[in-house]
């Protein structure tokens, strides 16, 4: 880093101090609509951040536009509340200008989709170490109700009164398609769940991209209750875990199993499958993490939650720093004389 | 035979040919040696659109213009005086930038049957008498570059690359050159290619050989040196020069420098300049768009970057959003802007300056931002460096304004060093008791800068209203109020940190031209030529446009008329009359092109005779 800003910061990338989930709490207050699923995120978050003993004025939050935009105020952090679309881009540079910064950006399905869906494909590809909390409700809330990128299709709103005729995204595979290394999802009304992943996010080094089931009770209230609420959860959702099989139902009398690469409900109870049948969770594997993504919308499947993929790449900002860790060996430290003295010269006397 | 030298004060040559034909090797090289030689000049390439045109066609051609004398050179050269054309294409496009009586010099194998249907000629303008008011000299080059190298067994393609070495060669011989330049730049290049290094350095002699020793140019000329500064120079385009400038200004800072950009033509350059540097620790991120490309740039100046965006016209569009963000959260930023020919797509590889009210302007709500203007290409150093070290003072974004004619164009530069250099001393914000995020500097009305990682500072900014003082959101009518008043106000006190206006010529009297950017070389020459003639004319360049120099509108007073050379239909000029409410009378083309030096002679002219 620059000289100025070497004496200016914290060099540790340690806490000294023990922190609670409150040291994370601003002094703002939380406008979001009573019920909002975001507060579900923010306790998350204040209950992780602690855990994760990293010096606190060293942790930026990053936002574009939208309910879940609002996050940064709310984080006794350092925090930029960006424009529309822009807080992948933005981020990205902080990331790259400062890779001692632990950089989180709180998008939504519009904001990091839709305006700013160019922006995160790229910051995917590029794997900078960014943790993106996508809060999925489905649904426009800051500009009160219109169909979102991930609306299922024919859904009616205030913009699309006969129903839209969009084919959603499923955010899971377009960020494995852009080269995600660690894709994941999660739950608002599930505290341990999201807790977990958000843990494993923050740990991730690279690009984390976890897309949360956000519940917007306004204007797109129980979009997500199927997978989220006791009747009917157990028997909608799969949790997938690392090295264990893919078990569902009621009393984990369902398994997943692999048909070629057709993933195919099977029983466990009618004594034709067993577990050993089931496919095993491998979140190294980039194949089966798009199998498993490409269940989302497919209504015979429960929805996959969970870590769907989380490897290793090399990141955009540590191979930066190496070319210019080598440019200094190889030419030395730039000295300003020398450059502006460069080229071919000639002297008037 | 004794061949005739004749004396010359300044030539313009104009090297052009097809894409491959190596013109800007030749037009480069051409301008090192003289510039070693010590003469003034003055450069312009001249690229086709295409990236591969079909060879022969009349958009494959590449052209290079030097300017050069014994005296001042402030311009590329309205006219050539010499135009080496390669083939016929390059002919056709050239001819008209050639002076009545000029020199032509064809390689008469770039005239053949097929060459001259892909250029458009019906009959060969060699053979047909059209040329006849022009000094025709005919070579075959091709022919006689194949003589050359006759015993090296090179492959044809080889030997069809070294051609423009020969066009060269004569020319060093017609004014009197050395060939050691380009003879140590042959062995410096091809090194490792001895055969190269021969076949190269061979054509070129033979090139030479050929003009001294056959009859068919009968006229030598000298150009003396110029009465240049004592010092050590380079030639420099304005490309390069901003480049230098980001660097410099974040040397002198102490800070990182940081360039989010996308490539777009003109601006490129500066970029692939910027990506050299990484042993100054510059980090150049090649962003998936233009609006990443300043979102970044404003995530690493929060982080403590210096930070730049680099573009032209259709990408300063697309960052018209971002750069309201940047007023917002008052982060310092350089915007560089070469201008090209608008709108929309427009003309990518030509220039124009119509960018300027989009610049001050062009943004939603109230959002001042301090735009600057370089005037010639090594001014962009200066300009660059004058940027960053407002964006930093000031917390601001700053718009510099440059163009495709002085980032391509380049120019003798004498070096600055280090020392010379303005100070530029940012602080960042440590101190966390009493800190409130949009605390001001009585002086400059800047807020500090507080940058993640230093203890206690935790803050938030954004792009919402701030409440003054604390920054928390804020959408009261009185401290919105406040708020854009307190932001414009801030822009404007730069006034007072910015030299003041200069006129060149006297400092009253009926005429006063005043002019921006790119068009300085060109008003100068005019407005000096009409000094000399006697006129009541003087010239006022303006490199800091918003705010203005505190001076301009006293300046302004003091002549009868005020003339506004642009190339667009008149943007300064709006400024002027509507802060000066003086009737000032534009001069306006919009061609892609600089203006000459003697249409805004003739305006002087008219102006003065009466005719507005
Ligand atoms: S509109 Fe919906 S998403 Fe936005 S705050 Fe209210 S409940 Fe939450």
């Amino acid at each position: 880093m620059s000289i100025l800003v070497d004496e200016a910061v914290n060099q540790s990338l340690v806490s000294s101090v023990k922190y609670t989930s409150k040291d994370f709490s601003s002094d703002q207050d939380v406008r979001w609509c009573p019920g909002c699923g975001d507060y579900s995120v923010l306790a998350q978050v204040q209950r992780i951040l602690p855990e994760l003993n990293y010096p606190k004025e060293k942790i930026v939050f990053i936002s574009g536009i939208g309910c879940s935009s609002r996050f940064p105020y709310y984080m006794d952090t350092y925090g930029f509340h960006g424009i529309h679309g822009r807080a992948t881009a933005i981020a990205s540079g902080l990331k790259i200008a400062r890779p001692d910064l632990m950089v989180w950006v709180a998008t939504g399905d519009g904001d990091g989709l839709s305006i700013g869906g160019n922006h995160m494909i790229h910051v995917l590809r590029r794997n900078i170490d960014l943790n993106i909390l996508l809060f999925n409700n489905q649904i426009y809330g800051l500009t009160k109700g219109q169909y979102s990128p991930t609306s299922e299709s024919g859904k009616i709103t205030k913009s699309s009164p006969v129903g839209s005729v969009d084919m959603p995204f499923n955010p899971a595979s377009l960020a494995l398609g852009s080269g995600g290394t660690f894709v994941a999802r999660s739950l608002d009304r599930d505290p341990k769940h999201m807790q977990t992943i958000i843990k494993r996010a923050a740990e991730h080094k690279g690009t984390s991209f976890v897309e949360i089931y956000q519940n917007c009770n306004v204007f797109n209230d129980g979009a997500f209750f199927q997978f989220t609420e006791k009747e009917t959860k157990s028997d909608s959702v799969v949790f997938l875990e690392h090295g264990k099989p893919l078990v569902f139902g009621k009393d984990g009398d369902k398994g997943i199993k692999l048909d070629g690469f057709s993933p195919t409900v099977v029983s466990l109870k009618d004594g034709s499958h067993s577990t050993n049948d089931l496919l095993i969770h491998n979140e190294k594997d980039s194949t089966l993490a798009f199998i498993l993504a490409n269940m989302t919308y497919n209504e015979e499947m429960p929805r996959p939650v969970g870590i769907f993929l989380a490897v290793d790449r090399p990141r955009y900002e540590d191979e930066m720093e190496k070319q210019i860790d080598s440019a200094i060996s190889k030419r030395g430290k730039g000295q300003l004389d020398k450059l502006l003295n460069g080229g071919d010269t000639w002297v008037i006397q | 035979m004794e061949k005739e030298t004749r004396v010359l004060d300044e030539v313009t040559i104009r090297f052009a040919g097809d894409s491959g034909d190596g013109m800007q090797l030749t037009g480069g090289q051409f301008t090192n040696t003289s510039a070693a030689m010590g003469n003034d000049l003055s450069t312009l390439p001249d690229y086709p659109a295409e990236i591969r045109a079909p060879i022969g066609t009349t958009y494959g051609v590449s052209g290079f213009q030097i300017h050069f004398g014994a005296t001042e050179i402030n311009t590329p050269g309205d006219h050539c005086d010499i135009l080496v054309a390669m083939n016929a294409a390059s002919l056709k496009v050239n001819l008209r930038s050639l002076q009545e009586n000029g020199i032509i010099i064809v390689n008469t194998d770039g005239f053949g049957d097929k060459n001259l249907k892909l250029a458009g000629y019906s009959q060969s303008p060699l053979a047909d008498g059209s040329l006849t008011k022009y000094q025709l000299f005919q070579v075959d080059i091709t022919k006689l570059t194949n003589l050359a190298l006759a015993d090296m067994n090179l492959p044809q393609k080889t030997i069809d690359k070294t051609k423009n070495f020969f066009a060269l060669g004569m020319m060093y011989w017609m004014f009197n050159r050395t060939l050691d330049n380009t003879n140590q730049w042959i062995i410096d290049k091809f090194g490792k290619k001895p055969e190269m290094v021969e076949a190269n350095s061979r054509v070129m002699k033979a090139g030479w050989n050929y003009a001294e020793t056959t009859d068919v140019f009968a006229v030598k000329y000298d150009v003396k040196p110029a009465p240049l500064t004592p010092g050590k120079y380079r030639n420099i385009n304005g490309n390069q020069a901003a480049a230098l400038g980001l660097v410099a200004a974040a040397h002198q800072a102490n800070l990182d420098l940081f360039l989010g950009t996308y490539p777009i033509t003109p601006a490129s350059d500066i970029l692939h300049e910027l990506a050299t540097f990484k042993n100054f620790r510059v980090k150049t991120f090649q962003c998936e768009d233009e609006i990443a490309g300043i979102t970044s740039a404003i995530g690493a100046s929060f982080g403590g970057a210096l930070a730049a965006t680099t573009t032209s016209g259709p990408g300063l569009a697309l960052k018209t959003e971002a750069m309201g963000l940047a007023v917002m959260v008052e982060l310092p930023l350089v915007i560089i802007n070469v201008q090209r020919g608008g709108p929309s797509t427009g003309l990518p590889t030509k220039t124009e300056q119509a960018d300027l009210l989009q610049a001050i302007y062009g943004r939603n709500g109230e959002s001042p931002i301090p735009v600057i203007a370089a005037s010639t290409p090594s001014d962009c150093f200066t300009m660059a460096f004058e940027a960053s070290r407002i964006a930093l003072k000031y917390m601001t974004p700053v718009i510099l304004l440059t163009d495709g004619y002085l980032g391509n164009g380049s120019e003798p530069w004498l070096l600055p060093q280090e020392k010379d250099l303005p100070s530029i001393a940012p602080k960042f914000r440590t101190n966390p008791e009493n800190y409130l995020p949009y605390l001001r500097d009585d002086v400059t009305l800047s807020r500090e800068w507080a940058i993640p990682g230093t203890i206690g500072l935790e803050h938030r900014i954004g792009g919402l209203e701030k409440q003054d003082k604390t920054g928390n959101i804020n959408y009261e009518p009185e401290n919105h109020d406040l708020m854009v008043k307190l932001r414009a106000a801030k822009v404007e006190r730069i006034a007072n940190d910015i030299p003041l206006a200069k006129v060149d010529g006297p400092e009253s009297g009926d005429l006063l031209v005043v002019g921006w950017g790119g068009t300085y070389g060109t008003i100068k020459t005019a407005v000096e030529r009409k000094l000399k003639e006697g006129k009541s004319v003087a010239h006022l360049h303006l490199k800091y446009i918003n705010p203005l120099p505190k001076n301009v509108g006293e300046i302004l007073s003091k002549y009868k008329y005020v003339l506004v050379p642009e190339i667009n239909l008149g943007q300064l000029i709006k400024i002027l009359r509507e802060k000066f409410l003086i009737p000032a009378i534009g001069l306006n083309k919009v061609q892609g092109l600089p203006f000459r030096s003697i249409e805004i002679e003739e305006k002087i002219d008219s102006v003065l005779g009466g005719k507005l």
